[in-house]
């Protein structure tokens, strides 16, 4: 499916509470049930489908567009899932999803048909220090892009917020020179 | 080689740039909301570190309010909740708060440019996406989520990745009828949803250059709505007189400085940039969509895509998707069409000119019965002027509701919603599935063409009203 934005992800009604926490249970909210109903799980949507479980998510291109609610990254970790593939994501969901340790892997068109082709066998394989991703079965594989940066910060779990904290100097200075 | 307007503004931000990684990026204007702000104050607070420019933040209250009786207590009670939590944050923070009840209240991309706290050559963000609506002004604005908005409480700066500049041309007279709306529709619909993700966009082009502030900030409003990180407008005079006199618009001296500077900020004429798209005004149809997102437009009078003709089967697949979720067929016509509801509000179109240009079609008219009709004036600004100049009575006269301000029916979290599977015409920014409450149609379109819908009772091509 392409083009899935931050409002399936995460209707808005959902979007009340004042903590990161609890958002993976309405993930998919209205695409998983029929009238807003757990009783009432709609059989055709791959999360309620037992065949398929895991920790990737992988979903059509244009992933995350709409809305810059973070509430879409936090539902997506907290039902479970590490990262997401796609062909293609939308700038703000990318950074969303690198500030919870939600790695957005981008992959080719054509990669990412051959994991669809797989379809709920496929196992993927990421890792996160080589760049690399392989569908198991088959061995293939493919690299993607991580900004060093980002990089260093998810292998090592530092924060954007220390880093600018340590900057706060050097901010200063700016102010003053710019004023 | 010449600079962009872009990276005019850019270059004068950037504290330092990180080797191989972003850039911090200094942010001059914040503003807040209720809904993505509160963990991040929450995370401040866990670190036990102040906000560390308060005073470059404002806040206001407009996702989860009620649009009637705002002076009673909100009966949703985790919206309640929200707005109250916002209080009390800012309260101990102190950060400017523009509530329920304050006179400067309203949708946050409304406000700021109303009150003049928008000013050209800023960097502007928020923890909302149509954030970019203040590029009209010539600012970098962009969306940011809420670890990005802790990080503004932080350090004032945000970690930013550069991004590709692409300007987009619109030259020549706009057919009548035609308004800017249409004109962003039809673009996101000439390049779809993701055609400008990655890149910040510039406006340009004599079609822009005639366009009024308000009209500039739909286009804008919508930027991301094609993937873009942002829309920016250079400024010019249309720019400063609107801005001249506002609130917290610059006043004296410190004006004359200010405009010098200001008038420095344009794209050179050697400035090159990573796309570019022309656009012929005249080409510009009065635009609705038809799908579930706002690339998914056509000509009002056109027809929905036959799938059959569609080459890309991923496409094929969306927009069959799209169409089954919206009750429409392939290859039909929009025209006649009837509609239950109509909204004219949202950061897109609830300004004062909005609502004129509503008035003005709808005046000594009445609605159909088969509709209704909700206006959702931006602000209590808008709302004031629009008592002031009596439109609530032509309004009313025609049978139309007037609410109070906030984002009311754009986004299905407050109370105003559109009951599953009936259709709305609507002047919001997003049709996504779900978007104006669950199962609900959106149909988008300008508010011309909204309120000859009101009228008709049907989809109709506003060029046989007037």
């Amino acid at each position: 499916m392409e083009n899935i934005d931050t409002d399936q992800i995460i209707p808005a009604r959902f979007l009340k509470a004042t903590t990161r926490d609890g958002f993976g249970k309405n993930l998919f909210r209205d695409w998983r049930y029929d009238n807003d109903s757990e009783a009432k799980p709609k059989t055709d949507f791959a999360l309620n489908n037992p065949l398929y479980s895991g920790d990737i998510l992988v979903a059509g291109k244009n992933f995350g567009c709409g809305s810059s609610r973070e509430h879409a990254a936090w539902a997506i970790l907290d039902y479970g899932f590490n990262a997401v593939v796609s062909s293609f994501f939308a700038d703000i969901f990318k950074n969303n999803a690198l500030n919870n340790g939600v790695l957005p892997v981008t992959v080719s068109e054509l990669f990412l048909q051959k994991i669809f082709e797989q379809g709920n066998e496929a196992t993927l394989s990421i890792d996160v220090e080589a760049q690399t991703i392989r569908i198991d079965a088959t061995g293939e594989q493919e690299s993607f892009e991580l900004n060093p940066y980002k990089k260093t910060c998810l292998l090592n779990g530092y924060d954007d917020i220390d880093f600018l904290l340590s900057r706060r100097e050097a901010i200063t200075k700016f102010e003053k020179e710019s004023a | 080689m010449g600079k962009t307007l872009f990276d005019k503004i850019w270059d004068k931000h950037v504290v330092e740039k990180i080797p191989d990684g972003p850039s911090v990026l200094y942010i001059d204007q914040h503003f807040i909301h209720e809904v993505t702000s509160p963990q991040a104050f929450k995370g401040i607070e866990q670190r036990g570190i102040p906000l560390f420019r308060p005073r470059q933040t404002i806040a206001t209250a407009d996702h989860n309010v009620p649009t009637i009786n705002q002076h009673l207590p909100i009966k949703d009670e985790l919206s309640r909740m929200q707005v109250e939590q916002l209080i009390n944050n800012c309260n101990k923070h102190g950060v400017e708060l523009y509530g329920l009840g304050h006179p400067y209240q309203g949708i946050v991309h409304v406000i700021g440019p109303e009150l003049g706290i928008t000013q050209p050559g800023m960097t502007i963000v928020c923890g909302d996406s149509h954030t970019s609506t203040h590029g009209a002004f010539g600012t970098i604005a962009f969306g940011i989520g809420t670890s990005e908005v802790e990080m503004v409480f932080a350090s004032q700066c945000v970690l930013q990745t550069k991004p590709k500049t692409m300007r987009i041309n619109i030259d020549g007279d706009l057919q009548k009828g035609v308004v800017s709306k249409d004109i962003i529709l039809y673009i996101i619909a000439r390049i779809s949803a993701s055609g400008a993700t990655g890149f910040f966009v510039e406006y340009a082009g004599s079609t822009i250059r005639s366009l009024s502030m308000e009209a500039r900030m739909t286009i804008c409003n919508m930027s991301i709505e094609m993937g873009a990180r942002g829309g920016m407008i250079a400024p010019d005079e249309t720019t400063f007189n609107y801005v001249k006199g506002r609130p917290f618009a610059p006043k004296g001296n410190a004006w004359d400085e200010k405009l010098a500077e200001w008038k420095e900020l344009y794209s050179d004429t050697d400035a090159v940039f990573d796309a570019e798209i022309n656009i012929n005004a005249a080409d510009i149809p009065p635009m609705i969509t038809y799908g579930t997102n706002p690339g998914l437009g056509i000509a009002v009078n056109g027809h929905i895509p036959v799938l059959e003709q569609i080459a890309d089967e991923g496409e094929k697949k969306n927009i069959e998707k799209a169409l089954q979720y919206m009750g429409l067929k392939s290859g039909a016509s929009l025209v006649g069409m009837p509609v239950q509801h109509v909204f004219i509000g949202s950061c897109t179109n609830s300004r004062i000119e909005d609502l004129r240009e509503v008035a003005e079609l709808v005046k000594g008219r009445k609605k159909n019965d088969g509709v209704k009709v909700m206006i959702v004036p931006g602000s209590q600004q808008v709302a004031k002027q629009v008592h002031a100049e009596g439109l609530d009575r032509i309004f009313a006269e025609a049978g139309f509701q007037i609410r109070q301000a906030g984002c009311s029916a754009c986004l299905g979290m407050n109370e105003d919603k559109v009951p599953a599977g009936e259709y709305c015409i609507s002047t919001s920014n997003r049709n996504f599935e779900g978007r104006q409450g669950a199962g609900a149609r959106t149909l988008l379109a300008s508010p011309l063409t909204a309120a000859a819908a009101a009228i008709t009772g049907v989809v109709t091509d506003i060029r046989e009203l007037i």
